[in-house]
């Protein structure tokens, strides 16, 4: 069985390779290959969970050892892979959404003539994707994060004849090198820690590690986690990488690629587990970005990017509990699940919307559409309900559990975590419904395109449609199915630890809270966008509004920070350059030259001078000899 | 007489043919306090060589003709040739590498 696990990744690999290498010849079969080997990905991952499901909770890891990568003496680095409940969790998600969103593909990209290059990024990506979740240590587990990154910047970039799309691919890319710059410091700091970098060892060694120690790392894989996840302060990328074709943001930027930083954090628990500094700032950094994500996703208008921000949102809360401890990785890990679900839908069923609008992303030019794509209006809305947390849902049982966490982390803290959480709760409701009416109810407020053709919706093909019904049907079924029995808990418990915690409120308390805030949330919705007419031309707004408008200054505060800093510090550093280190090489070069002017005087031709010279010389000769003898 | 007194002869002669050397510019005045200063130097070993009463001075000094006969002949018709091209015999117009 053990041997499988490499075929994981080497199906989807070989997709990429024979399509990006393949040339045109395979224009036409391309996409059928890259979406095959995904789906055999996604049958092997099924052989190995069902193998899996036969053991014993404990005798359920897989390991699988391939080459010595660089065998140093002192400095062991192994192509290896790992597969326990967590990997197992992830890669079934990865290839079973990933098939699925190749499926769409298919139909999305149908007019696109550089579709085979698009499924060989798309296969490149699984590949990475699921490298990242099988490596069995920490430099394998780079190799992945970065190959995720590339695909993801080829993917955002991938209508490169825009230039906004060239200019977001290269800001996801720049962003999230700042985080894995992170990534690479805290493995640099493991190995001279640790002495190695593999899963087992660093995980066991902790218990014998100063808590300093354990804090450095942990904050620099946090800052990892914050650039892959779009977490504040590295945020900024997951706005502008909505420029992407839709099936890429609904697989690499919600269901699966940005979620790698919750898989770090939750992997690496037991350092975390000992630096509860590094621990509270995880926190901190999920709660701020609960919040901010809820925020910037109630003023966009632009569909996806709405979307976008709810992804950071719920994000938000994924890595708030896996801060948490032992209380909350379970939870972490179940939200990122159903989240991949509902999201990866929610995003499915904007492409779809966007493909019978002429591509047209502004909600305040849609309205109406739910007699004309009827499929499109119930995936999508099953998938609303399942994020706001609708009672049965998906999103429900596993954002309630993350609430009920945040107040189980007890003290002062719990309780601001909580009503963080739970604040957050409204806020999604809130802007959730928002999309839902501005798209699917109301007048119709249809535009021309730019060329004058009206749209004419319609539903989208099979192709499209059957994925986002297999999405919707795990976002309504999946949260139920995990926490019935609490599943899904004793499933990860052996790789993960649960902790129960003391919560200072009862569960029901809990629901009832969230269930109130959730109906307070839909309800201001309805009565800003469902009683009156939605407005074509965005108002003014309120300065909140504007401010999340333009991702509450997040660019602005980029610019003025980053980028104007940047300049000032080259600027300054070219004049230093210019100055000092120049002019000391410059001041050099001056005196050696004006040196050699005066002695080239020396050499003037006049053999008189010359004689004076060697009299002069032999006189001094002389006079020494005389006196060292005298001496 | 005192064999040193010729060594201040030599010396003195030595002196005014470097001066001579030194300080004058036309080519053949140069040329005959060269020859003046190698004569200073024979009389030096001439004297040198009676001082110490063997004969190595005198040979030295006999070598040092046969050379300033040759350097003669060697400098003599430099100085013509560079009359010729230049039409001044002074040292200093001699100053560049070229004509």
């Amino acid at each position: 069985m053990e041997n499988l696990i490499a075929l994981l990744v080497a199906a989807p690999l070989l997709g990429a390779a024979v399509l990006l290498c393949g040339g045109r010849a395979l224009d036409r079969a391309g996409h059928w290959l890259g979406t095959l080997l995904a789906a055999a990905s996604f049958v092997i991952a099924v052989v190995l969970f069902t193998d899996m499901l036969g053991k014993g909770a404990e005798e359920r890891t897989l390991s699988q050892h391939l080459f010595s990568w660089i065998p140093v003496e002192g400095f062991q680095a192994d192509v290896a892979f790992q597969l326990d409940q967590l990997s197992m969790t992830f890669v079934l998600l990865i290839s079973g959404v990933g098939t699925l969103i190749h499926v769409y593909s298919i139909g999305y990209m149908e007019h696109d003539e550089r579709r085979r290059r698009f499924f060989g990024y798309l296969n490149l990506f699984l590949a990475a994707m699921l490298l990242l979740v099988l490596a069995d240590n920490y430099l394998l587990l780079y190799v992945g994060w970065e190959g995720v990154g590339l695909a993801s910047y080829l993917l955002i970039g991938f209508w490169q004849h825009k230039p906004s799309a060239a200019t977001a691919a290269k800001k996801a890319f720049l962003v999230n090198r700042v985080g894995d710059v992170g990534l690479s410091i805290a493995i640099m700091l493991m190995f001279t820690t640790f002495g190695t970098f593999a899963f087992g060892p660093v995980l066991e060694a902790t218990g014998q590690t100063s808590e300093g120690k354990l804090t450095a790392i942990g904050l620099m894989l946090l800052l990892a986690a914050c650039g892959k996840s779009a977490q504040v302060p590295l945020q900024s990328w997951l706005g502008d990488a909505m420029e992407g074709p839709t099936p890429v943001s609904a697989l690499i930027h919600a269901a699966t690629m940005v979620t790698a930083g919750v898989y770090l954090i939750v992997r690496s628990g037991a350092i975390f587990n000992g630096a509860p500094d590094a621990q509270l700032v995880v926190t901190i950094v999920g709660a701020v970005t609960l919040l901010f994500g809820a925020i910037v996703g109630c003023a966009k208008d632009d569909i996806k990017k709405a979307l976008a921000g709810s992804t950071m949102s719920q994000i938000g809360y994924m890595i708030l509990a896996a801060g948490l401890g032992p209380i909350g990785y379970v939870f972490a890990i179940m939200h990122l699940v159903t989240h991949g679900f509902f999201k990866a839908g929610l995003f499915l069923g904007a492409g779809s919307v966007m493909h019978g609008m002429n591509d047209e992303v502004d909600m305040r030019k849609y309205g109406g559409l739910r007699k004309y794509m009827p499929v499109t209006f119930v995936t999508f809305g099953l998938g609303y309900l399942a994020i706001i947390g609708f009672p049965g849902l998906s999103g429900f049982f596993s954002k309630d559990k993350i609430i009920e966490a945040a107040f189980a982390k007890g003290g002062t803290e719990g309780w601001l975590l909580g009503s963080v959480a739970l604040l957050g709760a409204a806020i999604t409701a809130y802007y959730m419904t928002r999309v839902m009416i501005m798209t699917f109810f109301g007048d119709k407020r249809w535009q021309p395109d730019a060329d004058g053709h009206a749209p004419h919706p319609h539903e989208s093909p099979k192709s499209m449609t059957i994925p986002m019904i297999v999405l919707a049907f795990g976002s309504v079924f999946a949260g139920g199915f995990f926490s019935i029995g609490d599943r899904f808990m004793h499933w990860l418990e052996p790789v993960t630890r649960h902790d129960h915690g003391n919560s200072p409120l009862s569960a029901a308390t809990v629901t009832g809270a969230t269930m109130v805030v959730l109906v307070i949330g839909v309800a201001l919705a309805y009565v800003q966008y469902g009683r009156r007419p939605v407005p074509v031309t965005a108002p003014r707004g309120s300065l909140l509004t504007r401010a999340a408008r333009r991702d509450l200054l997040q660019d602005d505060f980029n610019h003025v920070v980053l980028v104007r800093g940047g300049e000032h510090l080259t600027r300054s550093l070219v004049y230093v350059d210019h100055s000092l280190v120049d002019g000391v090489v410059n001041g050099t070069a001056a005196s050696m030259g004006g040196l050699s002017g005066r002695l080239r005087k020396l050499q003037n031709g006049y053999a008189r001078s010359y004689a004076v010279s060697m009299f002069g010389g032999a006189a001094v000769l002389i006079a020494a000899t005389l006196l060292m003898r005298a001496v | 007489m005192n064999p040193v007194n010729y060594l201040y002869l030599a010396a003195l002669l030595f002196a005014i043919g470097a001066t001579g050397v030194l300080i004058r510019r036309n080519a053949i005045v140069v040329f005959m306090c060269i020859e003046l200063m190698l004569n200073a130097c024979n009389l030096a070993f001439v004297a040198f060589s009676r001082m110490h009463g063997n004969l190595d001075g005198q040979i030295i000094a006999f070598f040092t003709m046969v050379v300033a006969a040759a350097e003669v002949v060697v400098g003599l018709a430099i100085i013509v040739s560079l009359f010729r091209s230049r039409h001044s015999a002074s040292v200093d117009d001699a100053s560049l590498m070229k004509l």
